[in-house]
């Protein structure tokens, strides 16, 4: 099981001897099956003094520094401490005493700074799990995320110069990708240990990300030097705290010729007095969509909030109507909604709806039987009849995708109630229903024109088809292209979108209500798989 | 055209009066009744029009021509905006003349910007045809379309007279010309 062979003896002694823990030395022995990794600390720091025990003589008198007297004395705690210049007490970075007091027999690390040792233990993972637990989050599955300190890839480049040139010795030669990512066996570890603990499986597509942040207060300064000598690599960045992020180290030692990292940097690195601090444990589900249509009723409610100069313009909206609901059903941190086109505050949406999709950050909540969204349905639909929402369902952020395609291309139906000034019979306004595909040109109408560029646009109006009602008032059915104003075609806008229904009948023109239909059969379908 | 047969005033206010919020200047440069018209929409939008009691709009005036070109080397019809931020447009003070309208009697008056802001258009409309100035001046017969800066959108009126001002500086006029008389 041991998974060291002879020609690795004499890294891993040196690795040993200058204060690194068993599982680093694996890493740079590259030992790349799992099972060693997760052996108990104590076992393996045994078998590893045993393994090295056979030929410790011939290699003390082979090499030349002072770490040879300190081996020698491995297991005197004493001598651990003044190998490692700790002469205090380890400080507890979890907070957690028993594993503190558990491991304060075991030297930190040089390379890892704790996350093979301690960070390691089933002690450590479950208090994570506790964290999970208490988050309240609904999972199936969970992926792992850590975030180390940037330093230790300033000790890791400096524990990989350290063996490189020991095995230089042996005329053999190890690439920086020939080590075992510390990220890499931390995961070996780790992930077992969770599915045990969780019962759930730990996968990397999951949408609940457990995320753990680890700190190294007292290295901070280790990768302060690569600054002075790859300036370029650390420019600062607006949303960054520190310029000294992983990214920029790893650039940084990427550039940086070895014997100017070895006359800045010491090789092996110097013993740390305490592990990592745990920074953060955070848990956080991916979102989730939630699709549908809605039907609007009410000439008094904008589809979005209606905010100016911080002042609430209406107390509500067609989003917060719906999304307030799934909000509080889903445990979501926040929405975003986006539909499929939007109407004006005083337009009605008819016929079978517009498709919208909402979708929700963070949900708590995530699993739903179709008979619980048929009740989340019922429970908006109870709460206003301002608006109507059918065929509710949780879909995918693709579909997401083919809500917002071909917008443009659409075809719209209106329903327009006109105002004329002049009285009118039913034969002054037959002759709209007998124009086909009409050309318009409509400049940017005034009302959007603070927000938008100035421009001409050309749209058609398919058809008209009119109802009269009495001697100064008309219904006007249009099919128009998508993105035609409506309100502007009939009342013309201060002439700036001609023709218009005030200059075909030669009367003024007003708009007094108007509704849009919009059926979508074919969006419903790619919207329900 | 209020007093044509048959017409009624819909059930809502006129677009205008939804919209926008009449102001106006009396006798703009110290011209005696010339009188303008702003609409200002609720977006800061400004519509630069005649006011009813301008000479222009009295019975009896045909006007000749209008021109927005207002110096030699500076006509407004070379106005050019582009983009959502409308760059390029000429800017206006509140004295900035707009455009010219010459009348038949060989009168000439001279239609000022009356708001700061910068040029988005002018009504190239009444151009072809003067007669739409008198006919509709509030709504297609309008002279020009200003933007004032954001940050001016709620100082542009303050040299302005409401609508109750107006009438009341207009009443005022009749009373003197009556007592004259």
């Amino acid at each position: 099981m041991f998974p060291l062979i002879a020609e690795n003896k004499r890294v891993a002694w040196l690795l040993l001897s200058t204060g690194t823990c068993p599982r680093c030395i694996f890493r740079f022995c590259a030992v790349d099956f799992h099972a060693p990794y997760k052996l108990p600390y104590k076992e393996l720091l045994d078998e590893l003094q045993k393994f090295l025990e056979t030929e410790k003589d011939t290699l003390i008198m082979e090499v030349p520094n002072p770490p040879l007297k300190k081996i020698r004395l491995e297991e005197s705690e004493d001598a651990i401490d003044n190998l490692n210049q700790n002469g205090e007490g380890r400080i507890s970075v979890t907070g957690d005493g028993s594993i503190a007091s558990k491991n304060s027999n075991i030297n930190v690390c040089n390379v890892c700074l704790g996350i093979l040792q301690e960070f390691c233990e089933k002690e450590f993972i479950k208090k994570v799990c506790r964290k999970v637990e208490a988050s309240g989050f609904e999972f199936t599955n969970l992926v792992f995320s850590v975030s180390f300190p940037p330093q230790l890839s300033v000790r890791e480049h400096a524990a990989w110069l350290l063996v490189k040139q020991e095995m230089g010795k042996q005329s053999r030669s190890l690439g920086r990708n020939d080590i075992v990512q510390l990220k890499e066996a931390y995961k070996w570890i780790t992930h077992p240990l969770f599915s045990e603990e969780l019962g759930v499986p730990v996968d990397g597509k999951s949408l609940f990300e457990v995320s753990v942040v680890f700190a190294h207060p007292a290295t901070v300064e280790d990768c302060h030097f690569l600054r002075a000598i790859c300036p370029d690599c650390f420019k600062p960045a607006k949303n960054k705290q520190s310029v000294f992020t992983r990214m920029a180290v790893m650039k940084a030692l990427n550039k940086i010729k070895e014997e100017d990292f070895r006359k800045q940097f010491p090789c092996p690195p110097n013993s740390p007095k305490a592990v990592c601090t745990v920074l953060d444990i955070e848990c956080a589900h991916g979102a989730v969509f939630v699709a549908g249509r809605y039907n609007k009723y009410s000439r008094n409610l904008p589809q979005t909030p209606w905010i100016i100069d911080g002042e609430r313009k209406l107390e509500s909206s067609v989003e917060e109507l719906i999304s307030d609901h799934l909000l509080t059903v889903f445990k979501a941190e926040s929405f975003n909604f986006s539909s499929s086109g939007r109407e004006d505050v005083d337009v009605r949406t008819l016929g079978n709806g517009r498709p919208f999709a909402v979708e929700l950050v963070n949900p708590h909540r995530v699993h739903f039987t179709s008979q619980d969204i048929k009740e989340l349905q019922q429970k908006i639909n109870n709460s206003s009849d301002k608006i109507q929402v059918r065929d509710l369902q949780l879909v995918t952020r693709e579909a997401i995708g083919h809500m917002k395609e071909g917008e443009e291309e659409k075809t719209k139906t209106y329903s327009a109630l006109i105002w004329t000034n002049k009285a009118i019979g039913k034969e002054d306004i037959e002759f709209l229903d007998d124009i086909k595909d009409l050309k318009i040109d409509q400049k940017t109408p005034l009302r959007v024109l603070h927000r938008r560029p100035l421009a001409v646009r050309t749209r058609i109006v398919h058809t008209m088809e009119t109802r009269y009602v009495d001697e100064h008032h008309f219904r006007l059915h249009l099919k128009t292209q998508a993105g035609t104003y409506i309100k502007e075609f009939v009342h013309g806008d201060f002439g700036r979108t001609k023709p218009n229904i005030g200059s075909l009948m030669n009367v003024a023109a007003d708009i007094l209500e108007l509704d849009v239909e919009v059926n979508s059969f074919t969006e419903g379908r790619s919207l329900a798989h | 055209m209020a007093t044509e047969p048959g017409v009624s005033a819909p059930s809502i206010p006129s677009l205008v009066d939804r919209y926008f919020t009449r102001w106006y200047k009396a006798d703009v440069k110290g011209k005696p009744c010339e009188d303008h018209c702003i609409l200002q929409h609720s977006n800061r939008i400004c519509v630069i029009t005649l006011a009813g009691s301008h000479p222009v709009l009295q019975s009896g005036k045909t006007i000749k021509s209008i021109s927005y070109q207002i110096s030699t080397n500076c006509s407004r019809l070379q106005n050019k905006v582009s983009g959502k931020f409308k760059r390029g447009a000429q800017f206006l003070t509140e004295l900035a003349p707009l455009c010219k309208i010459y009348c038949s009697d060989g009168e000439e008056y001279t239609i000022s910007s009356c708001v700061r802001g910068r040029l988005m258009e002018v009504n190239e409309n009444i151009l072809h045809k003067p007669s739409i100035l008198q006919e509709k001046p509030s709504t297609e017969g309008y002279i020009a379309v200003v933007l004032p800066k954001f940050e001016e959108s709620k100082n542009i009126t303050e040299g302005l007279l409401t609508q109750e001002q107006y009438e009341e500086v207009v009443g005022k006029r009749i009373n003197v010309t009556t007592a004259t008389l």
